[in-house]
């Protein structure tokens, strides 16, 4: 093999992997991302049932209920709109009524949202970024709230590199 | 008093670091070895007040001296002592004044002990430090200075989020940064290359160990942090495809082609060029992963956009290291010639083939940290992308990487012979399809993606082994003989057979954890029995204490099997009164290599608290994986090869000057 053969073989493979990673990522980006809603976005835009979202917002005082074998429901709102939400399994430490939660799932056919994982964040003074930000779009953002989650944001991430810190409600 | 002092020494480390950048490269002009010998003595100096700086700060938190704010904000008087240490670090002030000290330690010892290093080569490595010391320093003094008072000093401090209360956490955040830090060693003797415009062979000799200290201590503060999470956050997980843990697995992707390239350059003087260019993206990653966790960018893309002022400025930091050293890279590359030629069937096309599938996973690790956020800016959607895109992606990528592990070292330097590796992996083969045979028959013909995912891992460490065997000449000569070459064998093989069967050990550890973990998840009443895995947990009572700045409650369970009383396991849930915050302390039993996990729920009324148990096969050794490779890497580092100092440099001829 000449130098040039050997060059072009190189470049030749390199091209050829990297072809396949790029064809790797694009499939992956089609089918595994996952969009983030808040309530009344879905209310909006009609998202039909069995399609996985990540549903956010603030769980409404009152509308916690425990069923039977770790079964519960409660309601997610933003404000505008509410949205009944079923899971079952253990909710995360800081799972509290009136505070912000992310809930990843699907619609059933009856409108309610299926959780498979519920997620908050360790701290108390956190709210999730994206309730957080769709929550400030609309309105409801209390100024006091910012500065806190500040405050918590810089220990969060502070010390772990490594870990999102947050918790998330294992489902059964 | 002790928080002036420590602001002081920190303005006069910057001080220090203003000179290092300049007088060195000055002296590299005029070619005056005493203005070049200035990087030495400063960097020292520098080390001794970052130093001073940094123990003051430990100071103040060890005496809970409420009237610093960041004090105030991250710690208790009634915190237990090895807390109050760590919580240094617990913040975002404190990790940075860490960060500055690890580089300034960092280039102390390469002014220590870089004796044998080219006065020139020296200056500049040291002044190309103090570049990005002089950056952070600016940053911490503007944006984030730890030192900052209280007008009216409170009684009381508001605490250490409890979820860093940990001994892992005591460990894991400086070998992390002892990692991204390590690598900006070899960043700088690479912008030193290319400004000196000449690189030989000595100069990878050079870079190696360095490379590799920080490889080791990446690799070990990587699997460190997962181990954390995986007991601490009260879930049984591992690894989340976090953007934060993404952050610190790109550089370690990259530095482990770096180290991997570097051989080459070193044996072969080939890939010079890339391997310059990987020095400067391995450090890029880095600057770019301390980007992602201290501009809180990923908290909220609108948090940054409201007070930008520390995002910014690391972005600037960012923008300027990296553009800079590739446009650098782009005017100066050329000007260094061409090393060795090898055949792409050779160690040395091993190695690129290595070099090549490490840097695609890492551009898709890239790829799926970075989209959300760039789609974020620029659409305003809202996407996650989790697990499902990682494994989709990174997976396939590691697979052939894997297959070809074995077969890099038992290929020759400049042309190898595939076919007679091949008939060396023979017996590596053999093992390999057994294992899988065996699996998926105990399996009972369950999915073939677990046995078949073994067999791979058994592949690379009956690999690892059989290059072992190949050298010693075990089973041909006598033991005696054997044992006598196994002795000679340089330590560096010895590192890489470790580190490779290191990756094998921790693909078993992650297949079978992820393939046969059982769970159990319920509400327990006490005597109430949980079967898992054929274990009976038995939960005897639940009692509740107090702790130093907490009160628990603690769940006492009974295990056995088989009707044979085990052990007590004592999982427990901590609310931690100050931050009125609750943290989940789960229990491991470890047997053998696996491990049972029980964490705690809620109470509910009737007083039956909801338990989630974890049977966890095999599941240790995803971190023993990671200790293996590291251990794989300190015995390289201790090679002879490596401790006598590099050889004299190639005499410089003036085709290889730069143009002047």
């Amino acid at each position: 093999m000449t130098r040039k053969q050997r060059r072009l073989t190189m470049i030749g493979g390199s091209l050829a992997v990297l072809a396949v990673a790029a064809a790797l990522v694009l499939n992956a980006l089609r089918d595994s991302i996952v969009f983030f809603s808040t309530p009344v976005m879905v209310a909006e835009k009609h998202v039909p049932a069995g399609r996985r979202f990540r549903l956010g917002g603030l769980v409404e005082r009152g509308s916690l209920v425990h069923g039977a074998d770790l079964a519960v429901t409660f309601k997610v709102g933003d404000g505008s709109a509410t949205l009944p939400v079923a899971f079952k399994g253990i909710l995360p430490d800081l799972f509290r009524e009136g505070q912000g939660v992310v809930a990843e799932g699907a619609l059933d056919a009856s409108g309610v949202f299926k959780a498979d994982t519920v997620l908050a964040k360790h701290d108390e003074t956190y709210m999730p970024k994206d309730v957080a930000d769709a929550l400030k779009k609309q309105g409801h953002w209390k100024d006091d709230y910012g500065d806190k989650s500040q405050a918590a944001q810089a220990d969060q991430s502070a010390a772990n590199p490594q870990s999102a810190g947050a918790t998330r409600g294992v489902p059964q | 008093m002790i928080a002036e002092a420590g602001h002081y020494a920190l303005v006069l480390a910057l001080a220090l670091a203003l000179i290092q950048s300049t007088v060195p490269i000055l002296g590299a002009r005029l070619r005056d070895p005493v203005l070049m010998n200035v990087a030495r003595s400063t960097a020292l100096a520098q080390l001794l007040f970052v130093g001073g700086s940094f123990a003051a700060l430990v100071t103040l938190h060890v005496t809970s001296d409420f009237s610093v704010v960041n004090v105030f904000e991250n710690s208790h008087s009634m915190k237990p002592l090895i807390y109050k240490i760590t919580g240094v670090w617990g913040n975002h002030e404190g990790s940075m004044l860490l960060w500055v000290s690890i580089l300034a330690l960092f280039g102390g010892l390469v002014a220590a002990f870089g004796n044998n290093l080219p006065l020139s080569l020296r200056a500049h490595v040291l002044a190309v430090q103090a570049w990005i010391a002089s950056a952070f320093y600016l940053f911490i003094l503007i944006t984030s200075n730890p030192f900052l008072r209280i007008a009216n000093p409170p009684i009381e401090g508001r605490d250490l989020n409890p979820v860093l209360q940990d001994i892992g956490l005591a460990v894991h955040p400086p070998m992390l940064y002892l990692g991204y830090v390590g690598f900006s060693i070899s960043f700088s003797f690479a912008v030193a290359a290319l400004l000196e415009g000449r690189i030989d062979a000595a100069w990878a000799r050079w870079v190696r160990p360095w490379t590799l200290l920080a490889w080791i201590f990446l690799t070990l503060g990587i699997a460190m942090g997962s181990y954390w999470a995986y007991y601490e956050l009260g879930w049984g997980g591992w690894w989340f495809w976090d953007p934060v843990e993404n952050a610190s697995l790109m550089p370690w992707l990259a530095g482990t082609a770096l180290l991997h390239s570097a051989v080459v350059m070193e044996k072969r003087n080939a890939l010079k060029v890339w391997t310059i260019l990987l020095s400067i993206l391995t450090f890029s990653l880095s600057l770019l992963g301390t980007f992602l966790v201290r501009s809180g960018v990923l908290t909220s893309v609108h948090a940054f956009a409201t007070d930008p002022e520390r995002g910014v400025f690391i972005l600037l930091i960012l923008c300027v290291f990296i553009g800079g050293s590739l446009s650098l890279y782009a005017w100066r590359a050329s000007a260094l010639k061409q090393g060795g030629l090898f055949a792409p069937i050779s160690r040395e096309g091993a190695l690129v083939l290595n070099n090549l599938f490490l840097t695609t996973a890492c551009a898709t690790v890239f790829i799926g940290t970075l989209y959300p956020l760039a789609l974020e800016v620029i659409t305003g959607d809202k996407i996650s992308v989790g697990a499902p895109f990682f494994n989709l992606t990174f997976a396939p990528l590691f697979v052939p990487l894997m297959i070809a592990v074995p077969f890099g070292p038992l290929l020759a330097w400049k042309r190898g012979d595939l076919l007679g590796a091949a008939q060396r992996l023979f017996a590596a083969g053999v093992v390999a399809l057994i294992v899988i045979a065996v699996v998926w028959a105990w399996t009972r013909g369950g999915s073939a993606f677990a046995p078949l995912a073994i067999g791979l891992a058994v592949f690379v460490i009956a690999g690892a082994l059989s290059d072992l065997v190949e050298r010693t000449g075990l089973f041909r000569m006598p033991l005696a003989i054997a044992l006598r070459r196994a002795r000679g064998l340089p330590r560096a093989s010895w590192g890489t057979v470790f580190a490779h069967a290191g990756v094998g050990i921790a693909l078993i550890g992650i297949v079978c954890e992820t393939t046969w973990n059982t769970e159990y998840i319920g509400s327990m009443k006490p005597d109430d029995v949980a079967h898992v895995a054929g274990y009976e947990l038995k939960l005897d009572g639940v009692t509740q204490r107090g702790g130093p700045n907490f009160r628990e409650m603690v769940a006492q369970f009974e295990v056995s099997l088989d009707g044979r009383r085990l052990s007590v396991m004592t999982p427990s849930k901590r609310s931690f009164t100050t931050r009125g915050s609750t943290t989940t302390e789960a229990a491991l039993l470890t047997r053998g290599a696996s491990q049972l996990y029980i964490s705690l729920g809620d109470t509910s009324a009737d007083g039956a608290i909801a338990v989630r148990i974890y049977h966890k096969p095999m599941v240790l050794l995803i971190w023993f994986g990671p200790v293996l490779m590291a251990f794989g890497g300190m015995l390289s580092l201790s090679d002879r090869r490596l401790r006598v100092g590099a050889p004299k440099p190639a005499r410089a001829s003036r085709a290889l000057q730069p143009a002047e």
